[in-house]
């Protein structure tokens, strides 16, 4: 294990390279600052570590190489379209221009970076099938979380007030519900079909007028296309509801087929999933949303608009008197933004067809291979969309091993484990999405090792209980982490030994 | 085909694993009349090229090399080389929230050493692995101290001091919860909440009082009295703090006899260039007493089978993918590699260099304040102790003074007008470490020459 940076702290060592020297501050913490700022100060410098710049370059870097990433494995993380993130957009969203600007300079100075946002826009309208879009919300759920505040809106603009219900099928994402409560809502959930479709009897049943809207995700999390869209659509729509996409699984679909196409009033969109920005280790990304006609006065702000003379300007408050807000301090992940618009402008609409239609073949492909090597999928009866689920039901049965087992197998032969225990209607399931940047030889070493880890649970269940053995990382990694004693007795920072 | 590695021959033979013809069968299950008939409208692809040169062009049209003096949330910093170097290191840059935890050991430390170091910043016992931004933060922060005072009433305190943006953003975050907003107002010499204008609202009426550390005018608020006075009614402090002036002031943890309760703010000081205003990231951190209802991801040490430490995310019962409508909060994704970039600077800067770059932010803008008070017709409006950011009455009105700073190649601050009707004529500016004397002296010469060119006219022209 690599120490922690801490240890290589010395007493006095620091980089004045990096600091302005001179009159400023002194040894006793005052010095030549305002006396009226005496009472104000610290007492006691922070605890940070006094480290070299090598120390750090060099810590850093092999915390890096501690790491599974797109860049460096496989990673089939289902519902999180973990694709190649084209380095040419990081660069472009570095460039000074983009980077140095303040985001309270005036628009004169921001005309090119309004430019970009004001196409982006335009083209995840004409994508998505949506009147307007709203680039604000800075991940996926703060976007659920403005479309969700918009359907608020829009009933409560109409004196519909008992509108305080919203359906989310029990597949759906956490953030769904979560997001629903956050807004107000009470949530009521709607039940799956045997074909991983939402149970229409059910949901005729549970529409109403205290029903303010639906939260779908289409294809769903189960890896398949809700093929009754129009009729839930229908049915969300008589009952005076308004119907909400989640757009997590967009890259299956965009290009293709449009969610406004299919009756949705709202939208977000995940731009570190379909826009192949990157993920960060957990962020920034950025949740665009989208609307149809009725719902446009909500949109949360600021959005870039364009005058008659070409001119690019902030759409604020005033302009929008009904909008729900805003959602951040400033416009939002621009920079993340400008990684999208570039993205899209590589791919233009026959490169995003060729995303769904290539993810989609590499999802089916696939899944046909590993159905043929034995294993089994929720739905055998469906085709796949991007991603598909397999269970381990049997084996876990079997032998005992379970699909935690076998994700930290996979990790010892050099694949990033799928999404595991979701959805949670499915058990022992591994929810495996490879995208459409992979090649089928990755795709085929990848079945090799299931089918290898399979033969291993057979033979000698607990040599995958035991797993990872040796993750292949520079040191061989760690092995299986005890979340439980985590949990039991958290240890969230460092504290030296007194 | 542009990212997409699959010869002619690959589809070929995946399509006959599949047993079909052609790619437009995996869509058999689409109702036919969803599917999108021609190309959807969207303009011609570009090779790597020509994309870079349309982004250099849009990226030149915005490099104005603006002398910067325009704070309000967002601060021009020096940013070592080694820190985006280093964070855009692609096992940094191309990984996900680390799920699987002995496969992202180096995200994982980093988080738990970030944690560590935040922690000690801001004196508090537990930090997470950061929210969106500042803004989102503190309507985060507002929340968790509404659910941990269930026999308070559902109403904040919110000074008029707080950055107006935050306000906006925390009234849209708690349109639907019922929690009432209550707007304090400031001192009109001193830009600060006074203790004492507070003691009408009686214990148990409010649930937190959120004290801004600068205020959004620079002002230093009287965290020590507010503190006791807020706890002595019963209700939390939320301390929002600019982290970079921790490297100089009493850090929240350590704001009156108890500490404020929940610290957070927007973490863009530590190393996150101004971008337009995104990403930036938010932080938070808490007393032990109310982890559990923290909401975000939070790393923690624990042991592999063998004994050895190692990291893992932790308490995931409070978040959304576990507790679902239960949750702490929606919140999923967050700004991870923000934290990396955040964690590199505070380890390159250490506490002398943190100590330093806080003492200079502040020594430049009181060298500003002195050269601006210099000037015929300028003014510093408050007269209490500030850190880096002063409001200065101009004697006419700011927004044209602005244009014309911005022509002579100065970004010259933020109008107040807008944001408050009885500041006209005011202007807020920030002088940090990136500014020089010198960089000072042209400001207050370029803006006594306008000032001087204003007077000349009259103020027709406005």
């Amino acid at each position: 294990m690599e120490p922690l940076i801490f240890e290589w702290s010395r007493s006095q060592r620091h980089n004045s390279q990096h600091h302005p020297v001179g009159a400023a501050a002194t040894e006793n913490g005052a010095g030549s600052l305002e006396a009226a700022l005496r009472p104000f100060l610290r007492q006691q410098p922070p605890p940070l570590p006094e480290v070299s710049e090598l120390d750090v370059v060099r810590h850093f870097t092999r915390l890096s190489q501690q790491n599974f990433s797109v860049d460096t494995h496989f990673y089939p993380l289902g519902s999180c379209t973990m694709k190649y993130n084209p380095r040419i957009c990081n660069t472009m969203a570095m460039l000074p221009g983009f980077l140095q600007r303040h985001p309270l300079s005036s628009t004169a100075t921001g005309q090119g970076v309004m430019a970009c946002l004001y196409e982006l826009q335009e083209m995840l309208c004409n994508l998505t099938g949506m009147a307007a879009v709203s680039l604000t919300p800075m991940a996926g759920a703060q976007g659920e979380f403005a479309g969700v505040a918009m359907i608020r809106a829009y009933h409560q603009a109409r004196g519909d007030g008992n509108r305080t219900e919203m359906l989310i099928p029990d597949a759906a994402h956490g953030t769904n519900p979560a997001t629903a409560t956050l807004c107000g809502f009470t949530v009521r959930e709607i039940p799956t079909d045997g074909s991983g479709n939402v149970q229409l009897e059910a949901l005729q049943a549970a529409v109403g007028p205290n029903t303010a809207g639906l939260m779908l995700t289409n294809p769903s999390t189960l890896g398949v296309f809700e093929r009754h869209i129009r009729q839930i659509a229908q049915i969300i729509h008589a009952a005076g509801g308004l119907l909400y996409y989640d757009g997590a699984n967009l890259n299956a679909i965009a290009g293709r087929i449009r969610p406004g196409d299919m009756g949705f009033d709202a939208i977000h969109l995940n731009v570190h999933k379909t826009f192949a920005t990157p993920h960060g280790g957990g962020g920034p990304g950025a949740g665009p949303v989208g609307v149809a006609e009725r719902l446009r006065p909500f949109l949360p702000v600021p959005m870039v608009g364009r005058q008659p003379t070409g001119s690019y300007i902030w759409l604020t408050e005033q302009e929008c008197p009904q909008t729900i807000g805003r959602l951040s301090a400033f416009y939002g992940n621009i920079g993340v933004l400008i990684r999208a618009y570039a993205y899209l402008r590589l791919t233009g609409a026959a490169g995003m067809r060729r995303v769904a239609d290539y993810a989609t073949l590499n999802a089916n492909y696939l899944m046909a291979r590993l159905t043929q090597a034995g294993f089994q999928t929720a739905f055998p009866a469906r085709r796949a969309t991007h991603e598909f689920i397999i269970t381990l039901k049997a084996e876990a049965r079997q032998v005992g091993v379970t699909a935690l087992d076998f994700a930290k197998r996979l990790l010892d032969y050099g694949f990033y484990a799928p999404t595991i225990y979701f959805p949670m209607l499915v058990p022992e399931c591994l929810l495996i999405e490879p995208t459409e940047t992979e090649s089928k030889e990755t795709l085929d070493r990848f079945v090799e090792a299931m089918i290898a880890i399979r033969q291993e649970a057979m033979s000698n269940p607990q040599w995958l209980r035991d797993a990872p053995h040796a993750i292949p990382v520079p040191g061989g990694g760690c092995s299986r982490l005890d979340d439980t004693l985590a949990a039991r007795k958290p240890d969230l920072r460092w504290q030296p030994q007194p | 085909m542009p990212f997409i590695p699959h010869t002619a021959n690959d589809t070929q033979e995946m399509l006959a694993v599949l047993e079909i013809d052609h790619l437009e069968t995996l869509f058999e299950e689409v109702p036919p009349e969803l599917l999108h008939p021609d190309q959807i409208d969207l303009p011609e692809p570009l090779g790597e090229m020509a994309l870079a040169r349309l982004m250099r062009e849009r990226a030149s049209q915005d490099e104005r090399g603006l002398l910067c003096f325009t704070g309000g949330g967002a601060y021009e910093h020096h940013i070592p080389a080694a820190i985006w170097e280093i964070a855009s290191r692609g096992e940094f840059y191309s990984a996900y929230t680390p799920y699987q935890a002995e496969a992202s050991q180096g995200t994982l430390q980093v988080l738990y050493e970030y944690q560590t170091m935040m922690a000690g910043l801001t004196a508090m016992e537990v930090v997470n692995a950061s929210l969106y931004d500042g803004a989102t933060a503190l309507g985060e922060a507002i929340l968790m101290a509404v659910r941990a005072k269930p026999d308070c009433a559902r109403r904040v305190l919110l000074p008029a001091t707080l950055h107006p943006h935050y306000r906006q953003v925390v009234q849209t975050l708690l349109n639907g919860q019922e929690i009432e907003i209550v707007p304090l107002p400031f001192c009109n010499t001193g830009g600060h909440t006074v203790p004492e204008s507070l003691h009408h609202h009686p214990a148990r009426s409010f649930a937190a009082l959120v004290i801004p550390q600068p205020n959004f005018f620079g002002i230093l608020e009287e965290v020590h009295a507010l503190t006791n006075w807020a706890h002595q009614q019963g209700g939390l402090v939320i301390g929002l703090v600019n982290p970079l002036s921790l490297g100089l002031l009493q850090p929240p943890g350590l704001w009156g006899d108890q500490g404020a309760d929940i610290a957070c703010g927007d973490g863009q000081p530590l190393g996150i260039p101004l971008s337009s205003g995104g990403p930036y990231f938010g932080f938070m951190g808490c007393k032990q007493a109310y982890l559990r209802q923290m909401p975000g991801r939070i790393a923690g040490r624990t042991k592999d089978k063998q004994g050895k430490e190692g990291f893992v995310l932790t308490l995931q019962a409070r978040e959304q993918h576990i507790r679902r409508a239960k949750a702490t909060s929606n919140i999923c994704t967050n700004q991870g590699l923000m934290t990396v970039a955040a964690t590199l600077y505070l380890s390159l800067l250490g506490p002398e260099g943190l100590h330093r770059t806080a003492a200079a932010c502040h020594a430049n803008t009181a060298d500003l304040a002195r050269q601006m008070q210099t000037v015929a017709g300028l003014s510093c409006l408050f007269d209490r102790p500030f850190f880096h950011e002063i409001v200065l009455q101009l004697p006419c009105p700011a927004p044209p003074i602005l244009a014309r700073l911005e022509q002579l190649g100065i970004s010259g601050g933020i109008a107040l007008a807008p944001y408050d009707g009885l500041l006209r004529d005011c202007l807020l500016v920030c002088a940090t470490e990136t500014r020089t004397p010198a960089d000072n002296s042209r400001f207050a010469h370029t803006l006594k020459t306008l000032l001087a060119e204003e007077k000349g006219h009259g103020t027709s022209d406005f």
